[in-house]
């Protein structure tokens, strides 16, 4: 019996996320009296992998394999599955981002296992397993039952706090026995978002709407942004005006994010809007209408122009920052 | 070659959903149901690669999961520009339960390009393309931004955590679509909704499958605290809560 997580790398490296898991999976191990065991797949060193064991992984399966530079959701489910087996893992911890949405659903079939997606919170209960997971894109949650001897979570994003403990991790390496023909998926090219802070990864987001008017007036989002170590995202409208890229639109049909604090300007508050961001733990809304929905969401609230009051937060930044 | 977009009908996206029977069951009264916004969208990108005759695509089929009351769903995507469809007479009862009803009913009939969005707004589960993909042996790609057909294989941009991906990959496969998959999803027209009426919609009967989640209760986000306003005049006020009462930055 344990927990097993899959922690994914970039470029050989670990980031908040793969912390957050082995977090979660560390305190679920407890509460099932077993241990959590973290499997990293491709190619990081030693130093970078002992960093798990500081967040509770009692084991760390280095699986190290040269063609793992290709993500194909078959390969990789199949070779989870695998180490699933041979560990005895009871529940299989993985992400709720792009590679665990990939993943989970693969594995779901291959081990007859039920699956549980984007939990924030540890399982309600164990016999039976409970667990807690989002439904009607953030307008209600269910309280899901698993049925099956193994179970599949994957955890949303920036849910779960870093639980830091004195623990070391034993680091084993396993040889992958995987032939190549059974990767499918060609990569053909990789266009990366260099040096910009990810939003899916952001503790806080400064956000436009349609209410920000214009792209040339992004100006002051920009730079409150930069000065609180913020990503910038955008409602629908405006990635649909091209004022702003796709990659910044947030809610029901772009992205989903849950960050510490999510600052709405001129941003009215649809249903569709808010499901992408209502995990926010603080929601700020600047607003010239003040029966604007965002209001109802937020916890703190301007109602003004805000062509007048960014530039006045940005000021209030800067002094605080001693800059 | 062919083309199979498997759609969800969901809650139109504005419904403020309310439950009966002790939470235990949405109630249904009132709901307005829609075909899954990502369905759409791949229903929109499979009739956008049928339009072109170069990619020789001959038919575009959906499939559903769903009792009788979902047919005029159905028939709003065969107003769109399906060519026929399939339904498969059950209650959709977990994700697992839905993929294996499409892949029993995939095993006798063959298409080259699957459909699946990337969720469905009811449960949120990004599951039901990975499971159906699994059930076939078929690779999957995820997170799907764009999907054309380049000599009878599938060039594909998928978005990684931190940027994106061009793949190619053989038929038959499964795509798993999400947002720019194509721009704004295809209206029925006039002659769309004349015709769909004598289009072909194929009821299967299900097969014997246990599902392997339940949900046991649902439950309402809890209510947020009132909004706390701050002075227009003196923004600083609000930096100083966010660092002194809030404690986030
Ligand atoms: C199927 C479906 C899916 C959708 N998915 C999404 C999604 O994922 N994400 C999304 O965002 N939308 C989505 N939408 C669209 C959504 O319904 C709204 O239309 C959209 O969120 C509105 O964007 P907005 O708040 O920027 O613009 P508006 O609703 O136009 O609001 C602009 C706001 O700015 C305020 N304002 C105006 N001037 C100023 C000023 N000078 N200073 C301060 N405030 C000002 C106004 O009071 C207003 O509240 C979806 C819709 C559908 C049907």
């Amino acid at each position: 019996m344990s927990v097993l997580i899959f922690v994914e790398n970039w470029d050989g490296k670990f980031k908040k996320l793969s912390f957050e898991l082995v977090s979660y999976g560390a305190r679920l191990a407890e509460m099932l009296g077993t241990q959590a065991v973290a499997l990293s797949i491709g190619n990081v060193e030693n130093s970078e992998l002992e960093k798990l064991g500081k967040f509770g992984a009692a084991q760390i399966i280095n699986a190290v394999n040269d063609h793992f530079d290709v993500f194909d959701g078959q390969a990789f489910s199949a070779l989870i599955a695998g180490f699933v087996k041979q560990e005895g893992a009871t529940v299989v911890v993985l992400s709720n981002n792009n590679s665990g949405k990939a993943i989970a659903p693969r594995l779901s079939v291959i081990l007859k296992a039920g699956l549980g997606s984007g939990v924030s919170k540890l399982p309600l209960s164990i016999t039976p397993f409970i667990v807690y997971t989002k439904v009607y894109s953030g307008n209600a949650f269910s309280n899901l039952t698993i049925k099956t001897d193994v179970k599949i979570l994957t955890l949303a994003q920036n849910s779960f706090e870093l639980i830091e403990t004195e623990n070391k991790a034993i680091v084993k390496n396993a040889a992958i026995d995987l032939e190549l023909a059974s990767v499918k998926t060609k990569v053909n090219e990789v266009q990366k978002l260099s040096g910009k802070i990810l939003l899916t990864d952001a503790d806080v987001v400064v956000s436009g709407g349609r209410g920000m008017k214009s792209a040339e007036n992004w100006g002051p989002i920009v730079e409150l942004a930069e000065l609180l170590g913020a990503a910038t995202a955008c409602s629908r409208p405006v990635s649909d005006e091209g004022w702003r890229p796709h990659e910044e639109h947030t809610g029901q049909t772009g992205k989903i994010i849950a960050p510490n604090l999510y600052i709405a300007v001129g941003i009215s508050g649809a249903t569709q809007h808010l499901a992408g961001v209502s995990s926010s733990k603080f929601i700020v809304a600047i607003n010239t209408d003040k029966d604007a929905p965002i209001f109802s969401a937020a916890q703190y609230g301007i109602v003004g122009d805000a062509s007048k009051i960014l530039p006045k937060l940005v000021e209030a930044v800067k002094e605080l920052k001693g800059k | 070659m062919k083309i199979l977009v498997c759609i969800s009908q969901v809650p139109d996206t504005t419904t403020k959903v309310k439950f009966i029977d002790d939470f235990k069951k949405l109630d249904t009264t009132g709901i307005q149901w829609v075909i899954n916004p990502w369905d759409e969208l791949s229903l929109t990108r499979a009739l956008e690669l049928k339009d072109d005759a170069s990619n020789n695509i001959q038919t575009v089929t959906v499939a559903h999961v769903g009792l009788v009351g979902s047919e005029p769903t159905i028939r709003k995507a065969l107003a769109i520009g399906a060519d026929d469809a399939i339904r498969i007479n059950a209650d959709p009862d977990d994700a697992y339960f839905v993929a294996a009803q499409l892949a029993h009913v995939l095993k006798n009939e063959s298409y080259d390009l699957i459909f699946c969005g990337i969720e469905s707004s009811d449960f949120n589960g990004s599951s039901v393309g990975g499971m159906l993909a699994e059930f076939l042996n078929y690779p999957s790609l995820s997170s799907v931004s764009s999907v054309k057909i380049d000599n009878g294989q599938f060039c594909i941009t998928r978005e990684i955590d931190g940027g994106k991906e061009i793949v190619t990959v053989p038929a038959p496969a499964v795509a798993i679509v999400q947002k720019g998959i194509a721009k704004e999803p295809r209206i029925a027209a006039m002659r769309g909704i004349m015709m769909a009426r004598t289009k072909s919609l194929k009821v299967v009967d299900p097969v014997a499958v246990d599902s392997l989640t339940e949900v046991v209760k649902f439950e309402m986000p809890k209510p947020r605290a009132a909004c706390r306003f701050i002075d227009p005049e003196n923004p600083r006020q609000l930096i100083e809560l966010l660092q002194n009462e809030a404690k986030i930055i």
